[in-house]
């Protein structure tokens, strides 16, 4: 049977030994008839007299054994046999019955889950929760939870402060095992309020110093989950902080299959909260005898702690590991190395040194990991290091992975006025350029294309041996796109192809591999799971049913609508995939750039610094001060990167495709109304309207003389307003308007004037003035006329801005009866200046992620959940000034309706 | 939660295997043995998914114990669960090896129909599951009914790790402190890292059912009484050279009362009979580190090395050390060793790639010296040797950590013995963990 030999065959004989009074033959007959009922059903039946008779037993040990047994004999008769014996067991004077018929439940639940609902098991099942036994108690709340797991909607668990207060009873007294069941299941539990959270937390904290380290585990994830219900200016946040590090440490003592499971746990903690760890450095050193898979984690958590503090320790332990013996863990190692440099800029010295140190070595795959983190140094801090070149250079001949080979080539061609040899080098790389990798190639196009273009005299050969190798013998589309576009870049407009090609690239941002912030939420949840251990929602890796409820982390108190993570994870990911967030390619203005090799690019530093301070101020509550500084409404200062108008036509297309950076359609106009009625301002009437039209905002008006006399000397002035807006221009109206005579003008404005908070946002109070008399109105300006043309964030940017932002700013809306296709919504939208960084498909379910610029530098994220065939859409959006949420949503409706 | 368990051999052959739920089928088995235990590569994870079932596995000499399920457990759970089996089996038939467990097979499939149902852990306590799942074979009608209740209270109930109705003639109890002490240090001598990971083991002989309570030199229990009886501190002080210690973290045995641990500090239990770990300690401040190693490596030429190595022993001149064993590794190209050293013996083993030198007994405060000249083969290997790190090993009579057991009170309220009556034993050792220096 162990050995997987079919001895169904004896079937007959076997349930003849059933009725023994020998326990131990009893045992194994049961286990027989566990293996094989089902490949003889109609044997099995035989058995079931003697289970019956077995459950009414004079031995609580008999009547348990047989009420287990029966729940695994999966045979559709006999579970109807069963119910009866359960029923009664279920209400068994001894706790050993009465525990083991509570997972019995589950057990039959499995089978026949419409059969357990009927018999009304559920019930008697809640009843066992408050049973005086902590082991039936336990045991009857993993069944519960079970249970409920595959019936998400179903209220099973019926979770409210008396139940959960009788399981923090139970939680003291029961075994280890029963202690995590109650654990896990209080961790779904949603308390009301911050003081409830906090009680529950009190009673947990104890558990942390059980021996068991799964104890331990899930009452962190039940600390973890309500902490974030907590105040931080509370006092006992602080504590519970300073609590929980040591048995995370401690953890670290235990075997080494645990500490792994524990190690990518804390990866997960210190993603979530980086100060709970902060100065434990130390005991995440690695040590000569850990096994490999405990190495690799640790050093993954390594980086993520390294800091300014302490950085000197961890670059000698760094340096130690680049001389092991495991190659994957070397690897890593020195590209630490290159993190660290990255992330602590005081140590950025010292680790390029080191860096070179280990270059001498001259162990191939050391090298060519060093020219890999190099290549990012370089972009990180540009012409500070460059002296390494030479050295670098030397190592040219034994690199053979793609990955150094590229980013070698990376470094030619970027600093290609600088190496004497820099055509020679290239040269001997393009002799065999179509045995290259992809990556390579295109590396190799585009540092040749610059060597040309720094030094286009002696490189005019080169460069049209390799673009014709790129577009005509090469069947690699990327490849052939990219030569074409370097061609026609060239003999269109070399000047223009020099701004594009050579332009100043973006600074590279520090942190990578983290994991984005919604699907960080949601694996807190999972802390000790499986999930936490792959980094992955259940979703990805259980089958069926199970996985699908997604856990979210609680709200801060206040809020309660941003409680829903606002992203579902991608299901049924294939397992390779990591849930990294840096895209391997770029999108193509990237890939022009050079950006696709390198890691992941963050916006500008100018654009982030806005926002923030944008962001503080209004939240201040006056915005006079913001805008009394002139930086915020100039955008071409604000994106460096991007390109402005393209350089030539033919390429307008193109760029367009690649993220709209000219998007030269304008937003949307909403039909005129009528701001100030004949009645009101002695015959004349105001309608009118906003738009936005190629980065300028105007005020478009429609003047009627309804009086019988001529008027002239028309004048406007605005209010102070919230973005101040003003207009640029004089009101132009030239002739007199005659009575019944209708003047259609169109009046630009800047948003240089004065500011005041209007109250709502987007009031303006305007002023007329004629030859009569001085009128005054005040209407509602679309917020979209302030969404500026450079509103399209980076992806990494995006994440790390919304994984920012705290919950509290997020806002959520409905946009009902809207039926377009996500696509749709998306060029819609775009017009109006609101793109899209993102676009997933999660569930069935488009999920864009977009993102905006007001004219005052001030960011909104948003998040756009489109359900195919339903008309509704959800859009969460995200602000550092959550008042302008509320009138961002109004455009979007405007916007998409329209 | 575990869908089954397989236990194999080192050739991967089944050797127990157990399935608790529908959805893991017989390949799991086979799908296990090729792409784990078969699998050309090092493992490189304790934890592995194949084809959407997931694996976990942990290895106990060459045999092989995996837990298979297709659900998102909590794997914590999974892996401590294991390690308790071991420890159940351990307890029953000793070392887990493939003659044992084919021997008690027949134990085996009973244990893990009792301790795992339906994939959920129950009560795995030894001593409880030793009262009904015996090597012997049990009639069941031998059993009174008095006995069947007070088993199944047993197992179920609060105190699930002790019996009832335990006589001894003489109560005795037995506290060992067991620590590690692991350094890392620098070739210049600085702490890279140290810390103690401490384990008090009790081992009781106690009738009844006593309440007993534990008392260290906890510096917050010291100081929480010196505010309240300056008496108290002044005996403490008396008794040993440091006052109290800085415990980083503990965990305790689940008969340890931890809300009153988490509220008083106080460390109150009912002991399991037998033996057993009270606590888990870990410090990290003002350890007393035994001995210090120096280390000198010179490379004369490319074909020789010159390595002297000296220890100091670093405690009072009254104890002594045992067991010392100091680790010098040399490289793979190393073709011949002379050493000399003052005390104690070296070898060079060439299998091993070290100098293994062995002391017996060392007293402290005394120092002592090998030197040794290794001869290398010329090689073209341009890679450089690594230098692995100098380990040590020894056993020390006292708690490196400076932890001091300051009382045991035992109280049994219906039995006529008294704190007095109970004789008790209290031992240190402390023994090095990794003790390493780099070189």
């Amino acid at each position: 049977m162990t050995v997987g030999k079919d001895v169904s065959a004896l079937f007959p004989d076997v349930v003849n030994c059933m009725q023994t009074d020998n326990l131990e033959l009893k045992k194994l007959v049961y286990l027989y008839l566990m293996n094989y009922a089902k490949s003889q059903p109609d044997m099995a039946i035989m058995a079931v007299n003697t289970f019956v008779k077995d459950c009414e037993d004079p031995n609580p040990l008999i009547r348990a054994l047989a009420v287990r047994t029966m729940g695994c004999i999966r045979v559709d008769k006999i579970t109807e046999y069963l119910c009866e014996p359960l029923r009664k067991c279920l209400k068994d004077e001894d706790p050993y019955v009465r525990k083991t018929a509570a997972v019995c439940v589950a057990k039959l639940h499995d089978i026949n889950a419409q059969l357990v609902e009927d018999q009304g098991f559920l019930d008697t099942l809640k009843d066992l929760i408050s049973d005086s036994n902590p082991m039936v108690v336990a045991n009857a709340v993993a069944a519960l939870s079970e249970i409920a797991e595959s019936h998400p909607s179903s209220n099973l668990l019926d979770l409210n402060p008396q139940s959960i207060n009788k399981l923090l009873t139970a939680l003291n007294e029961c075994t280890e095992w029963g202690q995590i069941f109650i654990l896990d299941c209080l961790a779904n539990y949603m308390p009301k309020d911050d003081r409830e959270a906090q009680s529950i937390c009190e009673r947990v904290t104890p558990r942390l110093s059980h021996a068991n380290s799964a104890v331990v585990l899930s009452a962190v994830k039940v600390l973890m989950k309500f902490m974030e219900m907590l105040s931080k200016d509370l006092d006992y946040y602080g504590t519970l902080l300073k609590k929980l590090a040591p048995p995370l440490v401690t953890l670290l003592s235990a075997e080494p299959e645990l500490q792994y499971v524990a190690l990518r746990n804390i990866n997960l903690i210190v993603q979530k909260r980086p100060e709970i760890l902060k100065h434990e450095m130390k005991v995440f050193f690695v040590k000569y005898n850990d096994p490999i898979y405990v190495k690799l984690e640790k050093l993954d958590i390594m980086i993520r702690l390294a800091s300014q503090a302490n950085i000197a320790q961890v670059l000698a332990e760094l340096k130690e590991y680049a001389t092991e013996v495991d190659v994957d863990f070397v690897r890593k190692a020195v590209r630490a190395i290159g993190r660290c440099a990255i992330k602590v800029e005081q140590s950025a010295e010292r680790c390029v040194s080191t860096l070179l140190d280990l270059i001498q070595t001259k162990v191939n795959y050391v090298v060519q990991e060093a020219i890999v983190v190099i290549k990012d140094i370089f972009r990180k801090y540009p012409n500070k290091y460059e002296s390494v070149i030479a050295t670098l250079c030397e190592n040219l001949d034994s690199l053979d992975e793609p990955e150094a080979r590229a980013a070698m080539i990376w470094i030619v061609g970027e600093y290609a006025e600088r190496i004497d040899n820099a055509d020679e080098l290239l040269e001997s790389f393009l002799e065999g350029f179509h045995d290259e990798s992809t990556q390579v190639q295109l590396q190799l196009l585009t540092a040749i294309v610059k060597l040309f273009l720094k030094k286009p005299t002696e490189t005019q050969e080169l460069v049209q041996q390799v673009l014709s190798l790129a577009t005509q013998d090469s069947d690699n589309p990327d490849l052939r796109d990219r030569g074409y576009i370097y061609w026609r870049l060239l003999s269109t407009d070399p000047v223009a192809a020099k701004e594009v090609v050579l332009v100043e690239k973006p600074l590279i941002s520090e942190e990578t591999d983290l994991i984005e912030p919604t699907l960080l939420d949601e694996l807190i949840c999972y802390i000790g799971t499986l999930a936490s251990v792959y980094h992955k929602p259940p979703s990805a890796f259980v089958e069926g049913s199970r996985g699908i409820v997604h856990k979210s982390l609680p709200p801060r108190t206040g809020s309660s609508e941003s409680a829903e993570s606002p992203d579902a994870a991608p299901s049924g990911a294939p397992p390779s995939e990591q849930p990294a967030v840096i895209p391997t390619q770029g999108d193509l203005l990237g890939d022009l750039l050079n950006l696709d090799l390198g890691p992941p690019v963050s916006g500008p530093p100018v654009a982030t610094s806005s926002v923030q301070m944008g962001a503080v101020d209004l939240l201040g509550g006056g915005l006079d001060s913001l805008m009394g500084g002139t930086g915020f409404t100039a955008p071409s200062a604000v994106m460096p990167a991007n390109l402005g108008p393209p350089p030539s036509g033919g390429l307008g297309d193109l760029f367009d495709l690649a993220g709209g950076v000219g998007t030269l359609s304008g937003s949307h106009v909403a039909p005129k109304t009528v701001w100030l009625p004949a009645m009101k301002a002695k015959g004349l009437e105001i309608s009118g309207t906003f738009s936005r039209q190629v980065g300028a905002i105007s005020m478009d008006l429609l003047l009627t003389n309804k009086a019988l006399q001529v008027m002239s000397d028309f004048a406007i002035q605005f209010n102070r307003n919230s973005f101040g807006l003003a207009p640029a221009a004089p009101l132009q109206i030239h002739a007199p308007l005659a009575p019944n005579q209708t003047v259609e003008i169109s009046l630009p404005l800047n948003t240089v004037g004065s500011v005041m908070k209007m109250d709502p946002l987007n009031n303006l109070q305007v002023a007329v003035k004629n030859n009569i008399d001085v009128f005054y109105f005040s209407t509602l300006y679309p917020l979209h006329i302030l969404f500026v043309e450079d509103g399209k964030m980076e992806r990494q940017m995006f994440l790390a801005t919304w994984k920012d932002i705290p919950n509290e700013n997020e806002a959520q809306f409905q946009i009902k009866d809207c039926p377009l296709s996500a696509d749709a919504v998306s060029s819609k939208l775009q017009g109006s200046n609101i793109f899209t960084v993102a676009k997933r498909n999660v569930e069935g379910q488009d999920m864009l992620y977009q993102s905006l610029k007001l004219t005052n530098g001030i960011w909104v994220l948003a998040e756009l959940r489109i359900q195919p065939g339903s008309p509704s859409f959800t859009l969460s959006l995200k602000c550092r000034a959550p008042e302008v949420s509320q009138y961002v949503y109004q455009a979007y409706e405007t916007i998409l309706k329209n | 939660m575990i869908g089954g368990l397989f236990i194999y051999n080192h050739k991967g052959e089944v050797l127990i295997s157990r399935v608790y739920r529908d959805d893991i089928g017989r390949n799991a088995v086979d799908a296990f043995r090729v792409n784990v235990i078969h699998a050309r590569q090092q493992v490189r994870s304790p934890v592995t998914n194949i084809a959407r079932t997931s694996f976990f596995h942990v290895k106990r000499s060459n045999i092989w114990l995996a837990a298979v399920t297709k659900q998102n457990v909590n794997a914590a759970m999974v892996f401590e669960f294991l390690y308790k089996m071991c420890d159940v089996m351990t307890a029953y038939f000793g070392k887990i090896s493939e003659e044992n467990i084919k021997n008690n097979f027949v134990l085996i499939y009973e244990l893990l129909d009792e301790i795992l149902d339906f994939g959920y852990p129950q009560n795995s306590e030894t001593g409880a599951l030793k009262t009904f799942i015996t090597q012997q074979g049990i009639k069941s009608q031998l059993q009174t009914k008095e006995e069947q209740s007070q088993i199944t209270s047993q197992v179920t109930g609060q105190i699930g790790w002790r019996r009832e109705g335990i006589k001894y003639r003489r109560n005795e109890l037995f506290l060992d402190v067991l620590e590690s002490v692991n350094l890392l240090m620098s070739p210049q001598g600085q702490v890279l890292s140290a810390h103690v990971s401490g384990r008090v083991v009790m081992k009781s002989y106690l009738s009844g059912m006593p309440e007993c309570k534990f008392g260290m030199n906890d510096k917050i229990v010291i100081e929480k009484q010196g505010k309240g009886t300056a008496d108290e501190t002044g005996k403490s002080e008396l008794g040993s050279g440091k006052q109290s210690i800085a415990i980083d973290d503990c965990t305790f045995h689940q008969c340890v009362r931890l809300s009153k641990f988490d509220s008083e500090r106080s460390i109150s239990f009912i002991p399991p009979d037998g033996e057993f770990e009270l606590m888990r300690y870990r410090t990290t401040k003002d350890i007393i580190l035994p001995f210090r190693v120096i280390p000198l490596v010179r490379e004369v030429g490319r074909t020789k090395l010159e390595v002297k190595v000296v220890i100091k022993s670093n405690f009072k001149p009254s104890l002594l050390a045992q067991k010392i064993e100091v680790r010098i590794p040399t490289p793979l190209n190393t073709s011949g060793v002379q050493v000399i050293c003052m005390k104690g013996k070296a070898k060079y083993k060439a299998s091993e790639n070290a100098i293994v030198w062995k002391i017996k007994r060392m007293a402290g405060m005394k120092e002592s010296q090998i030197s040794a000249e290794i001869e290398l083969l010329p090689t073209n290997d341009k890679k450089k040797w690594a230098r692995p790190p100098i380990s040590m090993n020894f056993e020390v009579p006292f708690a490196p950590s400076g932890l001091k057991v300051r009382y045991l009170k035992v109280f049994e309220p219906k039995l006529n013995y008294s704190d007095h009556d109970v004789i008790k034993w209290v031992r240190y050792i402390g023994r090095s963990g990794i003790y390493e220096t780099r070189c």
